[in-house]
């Protein structure tokens, strides 16, 4: 077989199209920290407290409903310091952790399976949208109805909070993609499984990273309803049961730390797993991430 | 997997793509467009046809049909293999460096893994962009797009490259200069190319043969055989006093419709 590298090329040729790419070539961006988008939320929080403490030295409120930022302060480091912080937010995050893993394989293959066929895309992206804007407390009755006090009202109102998120953004994602790319991935070659697997799923993963992000904020928001509500001592304590065991107390400290130890979890996760991720993801293909 | 086709030399002639009384009609009833009407076309191995035509002459609609993409109405059309296709925008996959791009190609043709990054590396080579394996889609230029999306239509091995105005999207300067690489990666290989454009000039530098389509309905008008020596430049006497020929037919053509 003759070599096709037989033939040489003109050296002017080469040079012409060499002196072109070295022409077009960007130069490269430097990527520098922003030290305002993380110096900025931290002096709003600092005026926040300052306010607070101020309003609490007014004494406008008393003791029991408006604790000073101190006091909430030492309640958040008592826990901390003997044991019961750390283990509600484990036992929250593990299980948030294992629904959300749950919820993304129902929502991947959901998604997958309805992306393929316009027809049951046309049905099922309407429903799981109204799925998608009803708050999830509102399955809590029902699971309790169903499964008890048991983990089982724990995890299927997260998945019901979390499935459709991820399913949607997966769907969405699939119909975004360029036609171009797909007749490209046919025409190269592709098989049904490998154009979904090689073509279809990469180019439909900034809307799925999207659809995962929400479905974890979802998955959060509807542990911790079904933690404050679902509230029984053979669950163990999370830190749902921690606010709602708190406001049994009448303990207002203990209730304002539970809630910022929320905030902070679901604030970690995302900074640090889904924050990056995304972007990775982005900056790969030449899109700018939003925000971070 | 072969660059170039070892049959060709010795045996009879068995054309890489045969197109054969084809009509393509576009939706039905009162709204029925007919891009197409009653086409016929071989295409030699090793032969460049480059496809001419205005807006609406259904010469894009040729090449997904010869690409599988789509069907035709009635009429056949036959490849030997299924051939690589190249569009107007690179169609690259974000997602993948540009020697990610290249080995999609060669894994979906079935080159076993160890001997991928081998075969990816000449291939980029060829296109003389050796040195850019790692790069983004993103941080490549038009230009340089077009030759990765080049190197991963060989990488696929098809005998025959169809180009939907490949190089209609880029800038003059760069345009010549991928005229020249194509011819040369042409003449080299010995692959079968249809090349379709609205840029006469353009048909005329690259081809052997320009076939000259009318629009609504779609139909071949004329063809060219083009007897000038390569390698030529669009510059050269006698790609000027052809395209001038074949320009005052396509523009007859394009009159033709002001008057209905």
């Amino acid at each position: 077989m003759p070599q096709p590298d037989l033939v040489k090329e003109s050296p002017e040729l080469a040079s012409v199209s060499d002196g072109l790419d070295a022409l077009e070539q960007a130069p490269p961006r430097r990527r520098r920290i922003d030290w305002t988008a993380i110096v900025a939320p931290i002096l709003v929080l600092a005026a926040f407290v300052g306010i607070w403490h101020f309003v609490w030295w007014t004494a406008w409120k008393p003791e029991s409903t408006l604790p000073s930022p101190a006091t909430v302060g030492q309640s958040l480091w008592t826990s901390i310091t003997d044991g019961t912080a750390l283990e509600a937010v484990w036992t929250s995050l593990s299980r948030a952790i294992l629904g959300f893993a749950i919820a993304v394989v129902a929502g991947t293959v959901l998604g997958v399976l309805v992306g393929q066929f316009s027809l049951l895309r046309k049905g099922f992206r309407p429903i799981l949208s109204a799925l998608q804007s009803l708050p999830s407390v509102a399955w809590v009755p029902f699971a309790i109805m169903w499964f008890s006090l048991s983990p089982g009202t724990i995890y299927f109102v997260i998945l019901m909070g979390a499935v459709p998120s991820i399913a949607n953004g997966l769907i969405g994602g699939l119909d975004q993609t360029p036609p171009l790319l797909r007749k490209a991935g046919v025409v190269l070659g592709a098989g049904r499984l490998q154009l979904i697997r090689k073509v279809l799923l990469p180019a439909a993963l900034p809307t799925y990273l999207t659809g995962l992000k929400q479905g974890w904020a979802f998955s959060w928001r509807s542990l911790m309803a079904a933690e404050v509500i679902v509230n029984s001592p053979d669950l163990g304590t999370g830190l749902g049961q921690l606010l709602e065991n708190g406001r049994e107390m009448l303990d207002m400290p203990s209730v304002i730390a539970s809630i910022f130890l929320i905030l902070v979890v679901g604030v970690v996760v995302e900074l640090c797993v889904f924050a990056p991720i995304e972007r990775k993801v982005l900056r790969d293909r030449g899109l700018s991430a939003s925000g971070l | 997997m072969t660059l170039v086709d070892e049959r060709s030399a010795h045996t009879e002639v068995v054309p890489r793509a045969s197109v054969r009384a084809v009509t393509k009609v576009f939706s039905q009833g009162s709204q029925a467009v007919t891009a197409l009407d009653g086409i016929d076309l071989d295409v030699t191995p090793g032969e460049f046809v480059t496809v001419l035509g205005a807006s609406g002459c259904g010469k894009s609609t040729l090449l997904q049909l010869l690409a599988g993409l789509d069907k035709p109405t009635s009429g056949t059309v036959e490849t030997s293999s299924q051939p690589a296709l190249m569009f107007q925008e690179s169609a690259l996959f974000p997602w993948l460096t540009a020697a990610g791009n290249v080995e999609l190609a060669l894994k979906l043709a079935g080159v076993p893994r160890k001997e991928r990054p081998e075969r990816v590396q000449e291939l980029l080579e060829l296109v003389r962009l050796g040195a850019a394996g790692d790069r983004r889609v993103h941080e490549l230029s038009g230009g340089q797009r077009q030759r990765i999306a080049l190197a991963r239509s060989l990488g696929q091995g098809a005998d025959l490259l169809l180009m939907d105005e490949p190089f209609a999207a880029l800038d003059a300067i760069t345009r010549d200069v991928l005229h020249e690489e194509l011819s040369d990666l042409w003449q080299r290989t010995g692959m079968s190319v249809v090349f379709v454009t609205h840029n006469v000039r353009e048909a005329v530098r690259l081809g052997q043969r320009v076939v000259l389509l009318s629009s609504r309905p779609g139909r071949v008008l004329r063809t060219w055989d083009i007897e000038l020596s390569q390698p030529r430049t669009i510059e050269d006497p006698g790609v000027g006093a052809l395209s001038a020929e074949i320009t005052a037919a396509l523009r007859q053509e394009i009159s033709r419709h002001a008057a209905a």
